[in-house]
C-alpha cells in the first residue's frame, strides 16, 4: 500500500456530497490525514460535519471526487473488500447507536465478532476492555438500563475493541458533563498514543482550546485546515485550482506523524 | 439450531409469528398432494401392470350352439398357435351369467337369453395385438377383439394427468412459500433496519448478516414444517383407514411401501431449505443496495 508508506491514513480529494437532488452540503473537500494524529473537526451546526464522518467510515459514497483510505481508492474498491476497512476504523456515533436488545458484553463483542473472532478471545477481551472502562459491574446490562455516560462509555468500548486505526467520533461529549468530557478525551489520547488516528467532531469549542490539538474546521460544506493543526496537509495548496483559497490555512504537511 | 446466538432483536412483532403458520399450513397441503399423487401413480402402475397384458375375443351368439360351438373351439385353437399368446381361455358360462345378472336379471342364469362366448387372453407385455389376431378373423371373422389396452390407457392417461396436477401444485406450493420468506424477510430487513447499519457500519459482510436471517427463516421454518407434518400424517392414516374400510378391493396399493412413507420427510425438509435460501438471496440481494 503506497499511500500508507507515506503515512497517510485517509485523503479526501475534491469531494463534493449532495443528498439526492439537493444542494451539495460538501464541496471540494481536499485534505489527508497523518497516521498517529489526533484531531477536532470543528464548525456549525449545519456545515457538514456528520456528513464528512459518514463519508469517512464509509457509510455514504461521495458525489464526486476521491477518497482514498488506508491507500486505497475507495471508488475502485470493490464491495466486498469494504467491510474489512470499515473494521479497522472504530466509530462512535453520535446517539451512540447501541443495540438496545444486546447486553453491554455483547455490543461490545460485535465488531470482533463480525471479524469472525473465536467466541472465548472474544469474551477474553471484551470483558477486559469493559473493566477498564469502569463497566466491568454491568457486562450483562442492556443498554436502555444504564445511564447516559455508561452507555456513552458502551460506545466508546465498542469502537476501540478492534484496535482500529482510524478513530471516529461524532459529538461524542454532547451531552455529558464537562468532568466526564475530559476523562473522555484522556482516553482518546491514551488511544492515539498507541498508534490511532483520532478525529472528533464536536462544536464544544471551549473543549477544543483545553484540550489542544489541531483542527478541522467546516463552514457551510467547505473545508478549512487550522494553522496550528499538526498532521493535517490540505493537498490542494499544492495545486492551483479551487475558488476558496481566502478560507485556507495551509499547514506543516505530512511532517507530523 | 433452533435458538442460535444471533445479534438480531426477538422478533415480537406479526412476521415472525406468521411464518411457521404459513409454512405448516404449506406443508400439510403438499403432504397431501404428494400423498395424491404417489397414491395415483402405484394405482395407475397397478393398473398398467394387471391389466395391459390381457384382451378379450368375443364371439357373438348366433342362435345356433352348435355353431357357437365350432366357432369358438376355432378361435381357441387360432389364438393358441397366435405368436405372442401366452393363454387363452373360454370364460365359463355361469361367470357371464354371473357378470351381467346386475344389469340383466336372473333371466341370464335361466339360460333364456342368448350369450355371447368370452374367451379370456394373456399375452406378453409388448406382443402387437393386430398381427395376433389376424389368424383368428381369418377362421372366425365375427369375433371381436376387445383390447383392454385402449380404454385401459385412458384411463392411465387420466390418472396421470391428475398426477401432473398435484405436481404442480406442489410446485405452486414451493412459490407460495418463497414468496412468503421473501415477504417476512423484507419485513425483518424493515424493521431491523437500525440493527443492520450498526452491523453493516461496524464491517460485517453481508453474509454474515444474511446467515442470521437464514438461520432465523430456517428455525421458523423447521417449526412450521414439523407442525405441518404432524398434522398431515394422522390425517392420512384417517383417509387411508376410512378408505379401506369403505372398499378395500377398489384400492389395491394404499399401503405405501416405507421408502415411499419416507419421501413425507422430503416436504418439511424441502420447505425448510426453501426457506433458509430464499431469506439469504432476499437479505444479500437487498443489502447489496448498501455502499
Amino acid at each position: 500500500m503506497p499511500h500508507e508508506a507515506n503515512g497517510r491514513v485517509i485523503e479526501f480529494e475534491n469531494v463534493g456530497l449532495r443528498y439526492g437532488l439537493g444542494p451539495e452540503v460538501l464541496q471540494d473537500v481536499t485534505f489527508s490525514l497523518a497516521a498517529g494524529s489526533f484531531h477536532f473537526l470543528v464548525g456549525p451546526s449545519g456545515a457538514g460535519k456528520s456528513s464528512l464522518l459518514r463519508l469517512m467510515y464509509l457509510a455514504l459514497k461521495p458525489s464526486r471526487g476521491l477518497i482514498t483510505l488506508f491507500g486505497r481508492d475507495i471508488a475502485t474498491t470493490p464491495r466486498r473488500a469494504l467491510p474489512a476497512l470499515r473494521r479497522r476504523i472504530g466509530v462512535v456515533f453520535q446517539d451512540f447507536r447501541l443495540l438496545s436488545h444486546l447486553s453491554a458484553f455483547d455490543n461490545v463483542a460485535l465488531p470482533l465478532r463480525v471479524g469472525g473472532n473465536r467466541e472465548d478471545d472474544v469474551r477474553k477481551h471484551v470483558i477486559e476492555l469493559l473493566s477498564w472502562v469502569g463497566l466491568k459491574d454491568h457486562v450483562g446490562a442492556r443498554p436502555p438500563t444504564l445511564s447516559g455516560g455508561q452507555q456513552q462509555r458502551v460506545a466508546i468500548a465498542r469502537a476501540v475493541i478492534g484496535r482500529p486505526r482510524l478513530l471516529l467520533a461524532d459529538e461524542p461529549t454532547g451531552n455529558i458533563d464537562d468532568k466526564m468530557a475530559f476523562r473522555l478525551m484522556h482516553l482518546f489520547e491514551e488511544l492515539n498514543k498507541l498508534g490511532t488516528t483520532v478525529v472528533i467532531a464536536t462544536h464544544n469549542e471551549a473543549l477544543v482550546e483545553r484540550v489542544g490539538h489541531g483542527c478541522l474546521r467546516l463552514d457551510r460544506g467547505r473545508f478549512a485546515v487550522d494553522a496550528g493543526d499538526q498532521g493535517v496537509s490540505d493537498t490542494r495548496a499544492a495545486r492551483p485550482a479551487g475558488g476558496n483559497r481566502d478560507r485556507l490555512y495551509p499547514s506543516n504537511a505530512g511532517d507530523a506523524a | 439450531m433452533l435458538n442460535p446466538r444471533t445479534d438480531l432483536p426477538h422478533d415480537r412483532d406479526s412476521h415472525g409469528r406468521f411464518l411457521p403458520w404459513i409454512i405448516a399450513f404449506v406443508v400439510f397441503l403438499a403432504s397431501l398432494a404428494l400423498a395424491g399423487m404417489l397414491f395415483l401413480d402405484s394405482l395407475a402402475a397397478g393398473w398398467e401392470r394387471g391389466v395391459s397384458a390381457t384382451l378379450s375375443v368375443q364371439i357373438p351368439a348366433s342362435g345356433n350352439e352348435a355353431d357357437d360351438d365350432r366357432r369358438t373351439n376355432a378361435a381357441l385353437i387360432a389364438l393358441r398357435t397366435a405368436p405372442g399368446v401366452v393363454r387363452a381361455d373360454l370364460v365359463p358360462a355361469e361367470r357371464i351369467a354371473a357378470l351381467l345378472e346386475p344389469w340383466l336379471g336372473p333371466a341370464t342364469a335361466a339360460g333364456e337369453l342368448p350369450l355371447p362366448r368370452l374367451i379370456d387372453v394373456e399375452i406378453v407385455g409388448d406382443a402387437d395385438v393386430a398381427e395376433l389376431a389376424r389368424p383368428l378373423q381369418a377362421r372366425v371373422p365375427e369375433a371381436t377383439v376387445d383390447d383392454h389396452r385402449v380404454w385401459l390407457d385412458r384411463l392411465v392417461g387420466l390418472v396421470r394427468a391428475v398426477e401432473l396436477l398435484a405436481g404442480a401444485i406442489l410446485a405452486l406450493m414451493s412459490a407460495a412459500t418463497v414468496g412468503t420468506v421473501v415477504f417476512a424477510t423484507r419485513t425483518g430487513l424493515a424493521v431491523h433496519q437500525d440493527v443492520i447499519e450498526v452491523l453493516h457500519l461496524i464491517g460485517a459482510q453481508d453474509v454474515y448478516i444474511a446467515r442470521q436471517f437464514a438461520r432465523r427463516a430456517l428455525a421458523h421454518a423447521v417449526r412450521g414444517a414439523a407442525a405441518g407434518l404432524g398434522l398431515a400424517v394422522p390425517t392420512l392414516g384417517a383417509i387411508v383407514y376410512l378408505a379401506m374400510r369403505l372398499e378395500p378391493e377398489l384400492l389395491p396399493e394404499l399401503s405405501l411401501s416405507p421408502a415411499r412413507w419416507s419421501t413425507f420427510l422430503v416436504v418439511p425438509l424441502a420447505a425448510a431449505a426453501i426457506a433458509a435460501v430464499t431469506a439469504r438471496l432476499t437479505v444479500t440481494r437487498s443489502l447489496a443496495r448498501m455502499p
